[in-house]
């Protein structure tokens, strides 16, 4: 039986009596792009944060490729590979030196993780780079560094939290084009969060998220209809604030 | 039990990669080392020598003898040097979140009380590294305990590096920013170290104030400062044994809560997004 990447059913929380997320589901196929689109606030990170046990959801279910977070942590980790919205490298240590840390947090032995690291900094075209500290390169080339960290492990899902912000244009093309490589010659499916409409493709598996909860899900052209997707969102949170 | 799914030799690698991290930034960071060197070096050098003709001491257990007074405060330094280092901790660990290298520890798949216990035994590592330096140091200062001393007080500061490090980690889930750990300064290392019995044995503080023994008598650290003293020299104080193994299963097990995703500091925690 082929099992989604991800599953969520019937999640919510609560930050004290504000809630972040009312009654949450959706799906990723495996071996999909999936856009969460929403504007700040929407509940992206908190939705993130619950997947990655950042947090813990209380109400509702989460379960990456098949293993429940709550109770299968370990097995749902393993196959989750995330890159955060804000930088998550050691600036001080060589994009290198950050994969083998990585990699051992996933138990990975030494020889295995050096073939990987090699393998993955090729995919995101940084082999050149292996050795210079994070700090000496480009906001564009850390952020592939940090999707190749993600790769280290292998894993089912790729959850990129707003992963193109702060990039200039070429930049932004660039990690989004080596995303959706990447779905191809990894068989990862991803999650893509993201406020920018620009970067969510017809073709695309789309969920609308505002005020933390579902207002649509589906391909985005289908959402998108006649009107355009910038219309439908416009109109679709409009409605909804 | 979802974690018996990772080998033996997975949850080596996991904490090898930890502690080879940690020792990384340690290495990068010479002055840290010097710091931690220079600090009680000062102390020894300096005030100790200058108390020696002040401060008379009677024999005290575990010496057999009247001991200078450098003799007797450099169990006291040692200790001081893990208690600055389980500080010094509790900041990367602050800084670690505030850059959100946290975060990637956090979401390996390996259980949270293991990643956080793999950063403690890293830092302790790093404190014993910079204890026997000391020891090394203090040698040439005449301070001499006897050579299996050297041996036997090993357990002991792992022991108590873990308490006092536990005790970072624990600080270190309830520090919001990285602004906040002058307050750490004020509140925790020089408090703990003073009112200690690190700089003066407990009789002699009884003499002076019984508020301020009593003060002593309850912190951790005098029993850290003990166990070193007792070790140095080749015994066990159980006493001090038990109030450290205790302490640092409080610490440790408050660190882990504060950083349950159900529980502590990341629920409470809210972010933009």
């Amino acid at each position: 039986m082929t099992t989604d990447a991800l599953r969520i059913t019937g999640l919510s929380h609560r930050f004290g009596s504000v809630p972040a997320l009312s009654d949450v589901s959706l799906t990723v196929p495996r071996g999909s792009f999936t856009a969460l689109l929403g504007v700040n606030g929407a509940g992206k990170t908190t939705l993130f944060s619950l997947v990655t046990r950042l947090y813990s959801n209380v109400s509702g279910s989460i379960e990456v490729a098949g293993y429940d977070v709550r109770r299968q942590p370990a097995q749902a980790m393993a196959r989750l590979g995330v890159v955060f919205q804000s930088r998550a490298l050691d600036a001080d240590l060589s994009v290198a030196q950050n994969l083998a840390y990585h990699a051992a947090l996933h138990g990975m032995g030494r020889r295995a993780a050096r073939d990987r690291i090699a393998q993955v900094l090729a995919q995101v075209d940084l082999e050149s780079r292996a050795g210079d500290r994070v700090s000496a390169l480009s906001g564009g080339q850390q952020r592939r560094a940090e999707i190749a960290r993600a790769l280290i492990h292998r894993p089912d899902l790729l959850l990129l939290d707003e992963a193109t912000v702060g990039l200039d244009v070429k930049s932004r093309a660039e990690v989004l084009a080596l995303t959706r490589r990447l779905i191809a010659s990894e068989g990862v499916s991803a999650l893509w969060a993201t406020h920018i409409l620009d970067e969510i493709g017809p073709d695309d598996a789309l969920v609308i998220l505002h005020k933390g909860r579902v207002l649509q899900s589906g391909q985005a052209a289908a959402i998108a209809g006649p009107a355009g997707l910038t219309q439908t969102f416009l109109s679709l949170t409009g409605a909804a604030a | 039990m979802t974690e018996r799914r990772f080998p033996a030799r997975a949850w080596f690698t996991a904490f090898r990669g930890i502690a080879w991290r940690e020792t990384l930034r340690f290495v990068q960071q010479r002055g840290r080392f010097l710091a931690a060197l220079v600090r009680p070096l000062v102390w020894l050098f300096i005030f100790a020598a200058g108390f020696r003709a002040v401060l008379g001491l009677s024999i005290t257990p575990p010496y057999q003898t009247y001991v200078l007074y450098e003799v007797y405060v450099t169990p006291g330094l040692v200790a001081m040097i893990q208690l600055f280092n389980g500080m010094q901790s509790s900041l990367s660990m602050v800084h670690d979140r505030e850059t959100g290298a946290m975060r990637t520890l956090l979401v390996s798949p390996f259980p949270r009380w293991f990643l956080l216990g793999s950063k403690l035994m890293a830092g302790v590592i790093v404190s014993i590294i910079q204890a026997y330096t000391f020891l090394a140091i203090a040698w040439f200062w005449d301070i001499r305990p006897p050579a299996w001393g050297y041996a036997a007080v090993f357990p002991a500061l792992v022991l108590s590096g873990l308490m006092l490090g536990a005790l970072g980690l624990f600080l270190s889930s309830a520090i919001r920013q990285l602004e906040n750990f002058a307050g750490v300064m004020n509140f925790v290392i020089f408090p703990m170290f003073f009112a200690s019995s690190a700089l003066y044995p407990l009789w002699r503080m009884n003499e002076s104030s019984p508020l301020l023994h009593d003060i002593c008598a309850a912190n951790p650290f005098t029993y850290a400062v003990e166990l070193i003293r007792f070790a140095l020299y080749g015994e066990m104080n159980w006493l001090a044994f038990g109030v450290v193994a205790g302490c640092l299963a409080l610490f440790f097990g408050g660190a882990v809560f504060m950083y349950d995703p159900a529980k502590g500091l990341w629920a409470r925690r809210k972010e933009r997004g």
